[in-house]
């Protein structure tokens, strides 16, 4: 079996409208290559579920997003996302504001085919009363009430991801590997892409083995694009390009806004892509962060 | 144990913030921020040895770590993984007190991450999101960490956007009692408060050397009920300075606070 794929003919994949979950974790290991290939892409209307990062507000300043799930957009050392704040300031995007546990519920509810799983979170707050669509129910268990927090499927997930075979056998060798298990599992097709394409004896070995979160029936798609999660982090192989996020997030107060970046960034392609940042040598040397 | 004489506000606020953690058990410290997370550090390396603590990123540490950049020999205490998946499962067992300092916190110990102004569909400021504020309000105790008192934080009315449950029998869930809510500490530049007045109603605990009452009232969109006696916040002791400037090599508590002022201002 081979999955390879290129990241054109995942875009390809993909149709207006769809649901979109992105893995990684606002700075930190985002299918950065993924993101772009939709920027390039005739792709629209479409809801993003995600650990927000650079990754929504791209898509929202690209006017691809119809609506985002979300806990928070954010940077992490920028703390405030400039263009998903444009997006959200001038009402160009709806959304579905949650917790961030309550999102991982919802793509735990998704893989597991229930439709809600209950929980406290989020009672008492405007996540209930900003979002209609979340129930609160009686339980026939006790006489309290619970948030019923809805099953989040999506139609297609992408994650970023330091190896994988061409069957889908996906590494996350970093510390964290976040949600994007769920994200896996949460989707009706998921799509990697990874650091370094490895043949499959790589996972005979069990401390490798042991840094693989889902089976390969879950990965629909590799994409082998070495730097791809590029400017976040994909730690330990890099960290996140401190300078290139303060350009991306002083292009939103410049007059050229987001065209104004893609001019200088994206290219027509990833090989593009990398040689307007320096190159993969460059990229592949970025230190890592300090907790 | 001597009291220092010689201590920045900072300082003194990582000291009144630490007493948050001080008779919690065995539970996790989350500390957001440099103020919070050496008040945490500080408590597991006096107070509450007991406590846990993560590296701000994956891992649980048996001790804490120093914050800013180690040097290349350094090793982390590490004691088990402890990924964002994982923490949810700890938020949701209650082992969990965390220091955060959100944009607005209103009469009720309600607070705002997410929005200012405007509607909902527009807000004026779009901030962070409500992030983990839900889980954590309701599941765990929590406290939280103003570096200006003001009445932009401390607001008139309700928070234009409720990230975190607090004390507000409106939004009381069925089946819920407002003691179910536990709001701790709310350490500001100012003062020291809490929720312990008549009602839940927020209350003084203790005052910054050289601020006053009258100071704090001002300065708060609300009425904070005043007990008969306020003592100062307690100064740092020369050990806990210490310990404070082994977690924090490279000073970053002196840019936490605006202009870094000294821990008594009379």
């Amino acid at each position: 079996m081979d999955k390879q794929m290129s990241a054109a003919q995942v875009v390809a994949q993909l149709r207006d409208g769809m649901t979109i979950g992105i893995g990684g974790w606002g700075p930190r290991r985002k299918p950065m290559a993924l993101v772009r290939e939709i920027l390039r892409s005739e792709l629209r209307d479409l809801t993003l579920v995600s650990y927000g990062g650079a990754d929504v507000g791209m898509l929202c300043a690209a006017g691809k997003v119809k609506k985002v799930v979300f806990a928070f957009v954010s940077l992490d050392f920028i703390p405030l996302e400039p263009y998903f704040r444009q997006a959200r300031q001038s009402a160009a995007i709806e959304v579905m504001e949650i917790d961030e546990g309550m999102m991982l519920l919802g793509l735990r509810a998704a893989a597991w085919g229930v439709p809600f799983i209950p929980t406290e979170v989020g009672l008492g707050t405007d996540i209930i009363t900003k979002n209609p669509a979340i129930k609160v129910i009686d339980s026939p268990y006790d006489d309290k009430e619970w948030v019923a927090m809805p099953a989040l499927p999506l139609d297609a997930s992408l994650i970023h991801v330091d190896r994988a075979d061409k069957r889908g056998v996906c590494q996350i060798a970093g510390p964290d590997h976040y949600m994007d298990d769920w994200f896996a599992r949460a989707a009706d097709k998921t799509y990697v892409s990874c650091d370094e394409l490895v043949s499959t004896d790589y996972f005979h070995d069990p401390a490798q083995a042991r840094m693989v979160h889902w089976e390969r029936s879950a990965t629909t798609g590799v994409v082998p694009i070495p730097g791809g999660a590029h400017p976040s982090s994909c730690s330990p192989l890099y960290g996140f390009d401190v300078p290139h996020f303060k350009a991306y997030v002083a292009s939103a107060r410049e007059e050229a806004g987001f065209a104004g970046y893609c001019e200088q960034f994206l290219g027509a392609s990833e090989e593009e892509y990398q040689q307007n940042v320096g190159g993969l040598e460059a990229i592949r040397a970025i230190e890592l962060p300090t907790y | 144990m001597t009291a220092a004489t010689d201590y920045t506000l900072a300082e003194l606020c990582i000291v009144a913030a630490s007493q948050a953690f001080a008779n919690e058990g065995e539970v996790l410290a989350t500390g957001i921020g440099v103020i919070p997370r050496l008040a945490a550090s500080l408590a597991m390396k006096t107070t509450n040895p007991d406590l846990m603590m993560t590296d701000s990123e994956a891992w649980m540490l048996s001790e804490p770590n120093p914050i800013g950049s180690r040097s290349e020999d350094f090793v982390p205490a590490t004691e088990s993984w402890m990924g964002f998946s994982r923490i949810f499962d700890n938020v949701w067992s209650g082992k969990r007190h965390a220091m955060l300092g959100p944009t607005q916190i209103d009469k009720y110990g309600q607070s705002n991450t997410s929005a200012l102004g405007g509607t909902y569909e527009q807000p004026k400021v779009m901030m962070l999101g409500a992030r983990g504020f839900p889980g954590n309000s309701i599941s765990h105790p929590n406290s939280f960490f103003v570096p200006s008192h003001n009445t932009r934080v401390f607001m008139e009315g309700e928070c234009d956007f409720v990230s975190s449950i607090g004390y507000n029998p409106a939004r009381l869930p069925r089946g819920h009692s407002l003691d179910d809510i536990d709001i701790r500490l709310v350490v500001t530049d100012l003062c020291v408060m809490d929720f312990g007045g008549p009602d839940h109603q927020v209350r003084l605990v203790s005052l910054h050397p050289g601020i006053s009452v009258e100071q704090v009232q001002e300065n708060t969109g609300y009425e904070i009920h005043i007990p008969g006696e306020v003592p100062p916040t307690a100064a740092p002791t020369l050990e806990q300075l210490s310990i404070i400037a082994a977690m924090d090599p490279h000073n970053q508590r002196a840019h936490q606070i605006k202009d870094n002022p000294p821990g008594d201002r009379s």
